[in-house]
C-alpha cells in the first residue's frame, strides 16, 4: 500500500501485563522513530487563498 | 445459449404457476448491445422476457439481500456463492430461495470488444461454435470468445453453482490449469517504491462514483463508511489518500466474502482493476486459512471463528 514495513505493528496484550505493554510500546517507538517522518498517506492541508 | 434461455424461462414459468415463489430475478434483453439488464418477473406469463448470453455478467445476489418473501433466482458460479455468504451472514433465509442454477460458461467483456472494434456496435451475437460476431455501422467481426472472455471468467474454477434447486443444465468441465494469483505475485514481488507507484497508476482516474462498492453484492451496510459524516473516516476529496482509503477499505470488507464475481471491475466506468485488491486477500484466505468463501453453507467463515492453530505469525 506504500506504508513501510516496521511502521504498522500488531500485538496482543492482556490488561495483566502491564510489563508487556510498556516493552511492546518501547519498541514499538524506536522502530517508528528508526524510520522517521512518515511520507506517505499523509493528506495535504487545503491550500486556501 | 438458446437452450439455456428456454429452459430458465420454462422453470420460471413453473415456479410461479405453483406459487413456489413469489418472484423470480433474472436478465432481459438490454436497451444497449451487451448490456442485459436485471429484471424481477411476478406473472407466469412475464416468464418469456427472461433470457441468458454471455451479457449476463451482473451479479444477480446483490437484489436478493434481505429478502423476506420466496425468491427465484438465476445463479451463475459465482452468483451461487454469494447466495451462500448471504445464507450464512443471515442476510437470506436458504428456505427463501430456490437456485435455478446455470453452469456458467463465461461472460463476455463488453470493454474487450469495444476496444477491439473501431465505431459503435449495433449487435453482438454469439454462435454455437464458440464465436462472437459483433456488426456495426459498416462492419463486420468475428472474435473466438474464448478471447473476449472478461478476466475473472478467464480464471474462474467454480462455474458451477454450489447450491441449486433446478439446474438449467448438466455441469460444464471446472477449469483446472489456471493460474489465478500470477498478478499478485508480481505485486507482492514489488518494492514498497514501485507498489505506491502501481497503486497511485491504479487509481489515477478514480472518481469516487462508488460503482464497483454499488454493484457488489457483499456491500449491504445501511450506511456505507464512505457516507458516513460523523465521525468522517474518509474524505469525500479527488485526494489521492482518500481515495486509496476507499479501495483498500472496500477490499478489506470484502476479506474471505470475495467470489471474485468481476462485478466491481464490470461496473466501473473508468475500467479500474479493482480485483487484484480482493484476489490478494482471497489469496491470503486461502493460503492462511484454506478456505474459499461462499463453498458451503455449514462452514463458517475464517474471520469470524477462531481456532487456536490460526496463524499469528503478524502479532508480537
Amino acid at each position: 500500500m506504500g506504508l513501510e514495513p516496521g511502521r504498522l505493528h500488531f500485538s496482543w496484550i492482556s490488561s495483566a501485563e502491564s510489563t508487556k505493554f510498556a516493552r511492546v510500546a518501547q519498541e514499538v517507538t524506536e522502530a517508528v522513530k528508526a524510520l522517521g517522518p512518515n511520507r506517505h498517506f499523509l493528506k495535504e492541508k487545503a491550500k486556501v487563498a | 445459449m438458446r437452450e439455456y434461455t428456454d429452459k430458465i424461462r420454462q422453470i420460471a414459468r413453473r415456479l410461479l404457476e405453483e406459487g413456489k415463489v413469489d418472484r423470480v430475478i433474472g436478465f432481459k434483453k438490454g436497451s444497449m448491445p451487451m448490456m442485459n439488464e436485471p429484471c424481477v418477473i411476478r406473472r407466469p406469463q412475464d416468464a418469456d422476457q427472461l433470457i441468458w448470453d454471455g451479457n449476463c455478467g451482473i451479479n444477480l445476489a446483490n437484489y436478493l439481500t434481505g429478502a423476506k418473501d420466496k425468491v427465484g433466482v438465476v445463479a451463475k458460479g459465482c452468483d451461487s456463492r454469494n447466495i451462500v455468504t448471504h445464507i450464512i451472514e443471515n442476510k437470506l433465509d436458504r428456505d427463501n430461495v430456490v437456485v435455478i442454477g446455470v453452469p456458467c460458461q463465461a461472460m463476455i467483456d463488453k470493454r474487450k470488444i469495444a476496444a477491439a472494434v473501431d465505431g459503435e456496435i449495433s449487435e453482438v451475437t454469439e454462435t454455437d461454435d464458440g464465436k462472437v460476431v459483433v456488426r456495426g455501422n459498416g462492419f463486420e467481426k468475428t472474435f473466438d470468445r474464448a478471447e473476449t472472455l472478461q478476466d475473472n471468467c478467464a480464471i474462474c474454477v467454480h462455474r458451477n453453482p454450489v447450491i441449486c434447486d433446478e439446474p438449467v443444465a448438466d455441469p460444464v468441465p471446472e477449469q483446472t490449469d489456471v493460474d489465478r494469483y500470477a498478478d499478485i505475485r508480481a505485486i507482492d514481488a514489488m518494492s514498497d517504491a514501485e507498489r505506491k507507484a502501481f497503486f497511485d497508476d491504479m487509481f489515477a482516474e478514480c472518481i469516487r462514483c462508488y460503482a464497483c462498492r454499488n454493484a457488489c453484492p457483499l456491500c449491504y451496510c445501511p450506511t456505507c463508511f464512505v457516507d458516513e459524516s460523523r465521525p468522517q473516516w474518509v474524505g469525500k476529496g479527488q485526494d489521492e489518500n482518500d481515495i486509496r482509503t476507499f479501495h483498500f477499505l472496500r477490499a478489506y470488507h470484502c476479506a474471505g466474502r470475495c467470489t471474485d464475481c468481476g462485478a466491481c471491475e464490470r461496473a466501473c466506468p473508468v475500467g479500474i482493476k479493482m480485483r487484484v485488491l480482493t484476489r490478494k486477500l482471497e489469496k491470503d484466505c486461502k493460503e492462511l486459512y484454506g478456505w474459499e468463501a461462499g463453498m458451503s453453507v455449514d462452514q463458517r467463515p475464517p474471520l469470524d471463528a477462531y481456532k487456536p492453530n490460526d496463524p499469528d505469525a503478524f502479532i508480537k
